[in-house]
């Protein structure tokens, strides 16, 4: 397979519109087995500290990297994140983040990515109200 | 700390506003981060957000959706574009199985052109069905009822009735010569396979082409097409047939400033004909504006000359150009071309007011389509998370 950038094949990313219908299609022992082995797509660049630090992501693209570098720019402990694609045809994407006052990256990666997900819920809970009611009219 | 700079309400329309001049663009990039603007809080707040963020519904077909987002920042209206586009699950033809061929277009020209060919079905066994995973050598698994669908298609060309006589005359038409000539996307039969007919059974949700009058191949007296096919999930990253839009798309709303009235029969309409049907309608000058004194009017507009007059006095009740629907222009900037218009208006785009356009290929509804980008938008997150938190223990 062309290394897609991000494969929603892989481990627990199947949940999207293939979720929970009756039917009960192959063994679930299997998913939960693969799912269980998928595999790490995280890593920490050598050279890193607690308050500077590259993330290397395998399998994302601008998609995860620029979403990502706009929330994350938007926490006030960060000094400094940018998002590179190292080169085109492997499939990965490195983050740095830099912080003030010893704030872990950790913590801000972590916070990066639960905003991220808080503006989905909002943006789809807004878009559902929206287009029921520009169904009805 | 001092207390946070609240910008002001024309402060902020400002920035909201990406400039477009004859040759050149302004304001491009966003500064709605802490630390850009002195002592402004910028940071990220959901609560600001869901207040904020706005969607307005233009047009909801199930091919054919049209809404815009409100708010957004282009790194995420982005990313929403890029998952539509390349991430979502799609069942297309991916192995065709040639029993006989004698067409003139080769096997693997038409197991192309079969694949591109969109398909549908019931939303509830779409969901249901699987992804065909594949070893680390790419060897597919077994198929099987939940990963694969069967499709067979069997087209023959035969003379009509009368068309060998029809022929001898001269008769060219192959529509009165030959039947089944044309071979169409109809034509394609889905086999049901184990649990297939429990969820796509009846004729509403059997496995079909969208559009049945896709010519997918044309044939003459005696050739022959035998083949079945097996379509399986996959990802618009992998192939353009897996992408379920074609196209989605967004562009920023146009903005345009009419900053000094442009007033006079033939010079609103020439100013009107600068732009698209609709985008710039007429309005009369009243007797408020014309009887405006010249020092009240400078303290109305924005980079004023000291000595500037009124330009409506003595103008009433001939119209003046307005705009009334900036969504419908193009920003082609034929305004700017004209020595009388130039300085008088000013172009622009709205950075935070995405106009999207999604056209589903006939798999899944347009709208269902945005809201999947949506959930995989935060699924890639919450995969992300994850891998940190595991991270994060060792």
């Amino acid at each position: 397979m062309p290394s897609a950038a991000t494969d929603p094949r892989e481990g627990d990313a199947d949940v999207t519109m293939a979720d929970a219908l009756p039917g009960e299609p192959p063994a679930t022992e299997m998913d939960e087995e693969e799912e269980e082995a998928a595999p790490m797509r995280l890593r920490v660049l050598p050279g890193s500290t607690e308050t500077a630090a590259s993330f290397e992501f395998a399998k994302e693209d601008h998609t995860l990297g620029n979403a990502l570098r706009w929330i994350i720019m938007k926490n006030p402990v960060v000094e400094f994140c940018g998002y590179t694609i190292p080169h085109p045809s492997e499939a990965r994407m490195n983050l740095r983040i830099q912080t003030y006052d010893n704030a872990s990256v950790y913590d801000v990666l972590d916070k990066g990515l639960v905003d991220l997900m808080d503006l989905c819920d909002v943006v789809q809970e807004k878009f559902e109200i929206v287009r029921d009611d520009f169904k009805k009219k | 700390m001092s207390p946070a700079v609240v910008p002001s309400e024309e402060a902020i329309q400002k920035r909201r506003i990406i400039g477009i001049g004859t040759e050149t663009v302004s304001n491009i990039t966003s500064t709605d981060f802490p630390g850009h603007w002195p002592g402004e809080d910028n940071s990220w707040d959901v609560d600001k957000f869901r207040d904020k963020f706005r969607v307005q519904f233009h047009m909801n077909e199930p091919h054919n959706a049209q809404f815009s987002l409100i708010g957004l920042d282009a790194a995420v209206a982005n990313a929403f574009r890029r998952i539509l586009i390349a991430e979502i699950p799609v069942l297309a033809i991916e192995s065709v199985f040639f029993n006989n061929n004698t067409s003139i277009i080769q096997d693997e020209v038409l197991a192309h052109r079969l694949g591109l060919v969109p398909l549908t079905g019931g939303k509830e066994g779409l969901n249901w069905l699987r992804w065909r995973k594949r070893d680390e050598n790419n060897i597919p698994e077994e198929p099987n009822d939940f990963n694969t669908i069967v499709l067979v298609l069997e087209a023959e060309c035969k003379w009509s009735k009368d068309g060998p006589a029809l022929s001898a005359q001269g008769e060219t038409d192959p529509d009165k010569l030959y039947v089944g000539h044309n071979v169409l996307a109809n034509q394609i039969v889905f086999h049901p396979m184990g649990q297939h007919n429990r969820w796509f059974g009846t004729p509403e949700t059997t496995i079909r082409p969208v559009n049945p009058d896709i010519l997918i191949a044309k044939l003459r007296p005696g050739q022959k097409i035998v083949l079945s096919m097996h379509a399986e999930k996959g990802i618009g990253a992998d192939h353009a047939k897996y992408s379920p839009v074609c196209p989605a798309s967004y562009r920023l709303l146009p903005h345009i400033d009419i900053q000094r009235p442009i007033i006079g029969k033939d010079h609103a309409k020439k100013f009107a004909r600068c732009f698209p049907k609709g985008v710039i309608g007429f309005e009369a000058v009243t007797h408020e504006e014309a009887s405006m004194p010249d020092a009240v009017w400078r303290r109305t507009v924005r980079d004023v000359e000291p000595d500037e007059k009124n330009p409506y006095a003595g103008h009433e009740g001939e119209p003046k150009a307005v705009v009334v629907n900036a969504m419908k222009d193009t920003v082609s900037r034929e305004c700017l071309r004209h020595e009388e218009f130039k300085d008088k208006v000013k172009l622009g785009r709205v950075r935070d007011h995405f106009i999207f356009q999604v056209e589903s290929t006939g798999q899944w509804d347009s709208d269902e389509l945005f809201l999947e980008s949506v959930k995989l938008l935060k699924a890639k997150c919450l995969r992300v998370k994850r891998d940190l938190d595991l991270l994060t223990q060792s």
